[in-house]
C-alpha cells in the first residue's frame, strides 16, 4: 500500500474515467456533457503519464501524447462551446434534448 | 434537509480548494529538494505515497462532485478541483512540463471558456436541468459496471514495469522532440488550431 505503482494511478484514473462517463450520460445541459469530456480526457492523460513514467521503453513519447491531448481538449472545447452558443442562438435552450430538429 | 447537503458540499469544497491551493508549496518544496537531477526526492518514499493518497483522493472527490452536482457553475467549479489535483499527480509523476501545461491550458484557459459559455448560454446561471430517475439509474449502473470491467482487467493484467525512478523530461527535451520526431504531428496541431479558432469565430458570430 506505502509503494505507489502504476496500478494505483490507473485504478484512479478508471475511477475518474468513470464519473466522467457517468457526467456525459446523465447531465442535459451540453456544457455539463463537455465537462464530462474533458474529466474523460484527464484520466487518459493521467494513464498515458504513467505508462510513460513505469515504462521499460527510454524516453517520453507518452508525455508528448498527453501533451498533443491536452491541445486538441483546448480546441475541442472552443469549437463545442461555440455550437453551444448557436444551438441557444436557435432554440433558446442548451438542454440537449430540445435539439432534435434532425429528428426523424 | 438541503441546507445540510448545502453545508456538506460547501464544506467538502473548501476542503478540495485547500488542498489544491496547496499545490505550489508541494511543488516549490520538491524543487528546491532536488532541483538538478528532478523528481528522484519523492519517488518511492513514503512520502510520494502520502502526496498520491491525498491529491489522488481530491481528484476522485471532486470529480464525485461533478457527478453529484445539479447546477453547471458547481460543476465547472468542481472540476478545477479535478485539474488541480491531477496537476499535482503529473508533478509526482515528473511530468514538469505537462503539470505546467495541465495548470495554464485547462485551469486557466478552457475551465474560463466554459465558464463563459455558461454565462452565455442561459438567463440565469444558476439554470438546471433535471434528470429522470431512471436515466440517473442507467448512467450509474454503467459507469459502476465499466469500473467493474475495468478493475477486473487492470488487476489480472501484468504490465511489464520499472519500478525505478525516473529523471524526467526537461523543456529542453520536449522542444527538441517536438521539432524532430514529432514535427509532423506538431505542425498538424498547429493548422488544427488555426482551424478551430476560424471555425469557433464563424460559428459564434452575430448575424448580419
Amino acid at each position: 500500500m506505502l509503494t505507489i505503482g502504476l496500478m494505483h494511478y490507473l485504478i484512479l484514473s478508471a475511477a475518474i474515467f468513470c464519473c466522467g462517463v457517468f457526467v456525459m450520460m446523465t447531465k442535459r445541459n451540453a456544457i455539463g456533457i463537455l465537462i464530462g469530456v474533458e474529466l474523460v480526457l484527464n484520466s487518459v492523460n493521467i494513464n498515458f503519464i504513467a505508462f510513460d513514467r513505469y515504462s521499460l521503453v527510454p524516453g517520453f513519447d507518452g508525455q508528448i501524447t498527453a501533451l498533443f491531448v491536452i491541445v486538441l481538449a483546448a480546441a475541442e472545447a472552443a469549437v463545442a462551446v461555440a455550437i453551444c452558443m448557436n444551438l441557444y442562438k436557435n432554440i433558446n435552450t442548451i438542454d440537449v434534448d430540445r435539439g432534435d430538429a434532425l429528428h426523424g | 434537509m438541503v441546507f445540510l447537503q448545502r453545508r456538506c458540499s460547501l464544506l467538502a469544497f473548501a476542503g478540495v480548494m485547500a488542498v489544491v491551493l496547496t499545490m505550489p508549496a508541494v511543488a516549490m518544496g520538491q524543487e528546491s529538494a532536488d532541483f538538478e537531477g528532478v523528481p528522484t526526492a519523492v519517488q518511492g518514499g513514503v512520502l510520494e505515497a502520502v502526496l498520491f493518497y491525498i491529491f489522488g483522493g481530491t481528484a476522485l472527490v471532486a470529480a464525485l462532485g461533478i457527478c453529484l452536482s445539479k447546477s453547471v457553475v458547481r460543476m465547472a467549479t468542481w472540476l478545477f478541483g479535478t485539474l488541480g489535483a491531477v496537476a499535482v499527480l503529473y508533478l509526482l509523476l515528473g511530468a514538469f512540463f505537462l503539470s505546467a501545461i495541465q495548470l495554464i491550458v485547462y485551469a486557466g484557459g478552457t475551465l474560463v471558456l466554459l465558464v463563459f459559455g455558461v454565462m452565455l448560454t442561459s438567463k440565469s446561471p444558476w439554470v438546471r436541468f433535471e434528470c429522470s430517475k431512471v436515466e440517473l439509474a442507467a448512467g450509474g449502473g454503467v459507469a459502476v459496471m465499466l469500473f467493474a470491467g475495468l478493475l477486473s482487467v487492470l488487476t489480472r493484467a501484468d504490465w511489464a514495469v520499472t519500478e525505478g525512478a525516473t529523471t524526467g523530461a526537461t523543456v529542453e527535451d520536449f522542444g527538441k522532440a517536438l521539432l524532430t520526431t514529432y514535427l509532423v504531428p506538431f505542425e498538424v496541431a498547429s493548422v488544427v488550431l488555426l482551424v478551430v479558432m476560424i471555425a469557433a469565430a464563424y460559428l459564434a458570430r452575430q448575424e448580419g
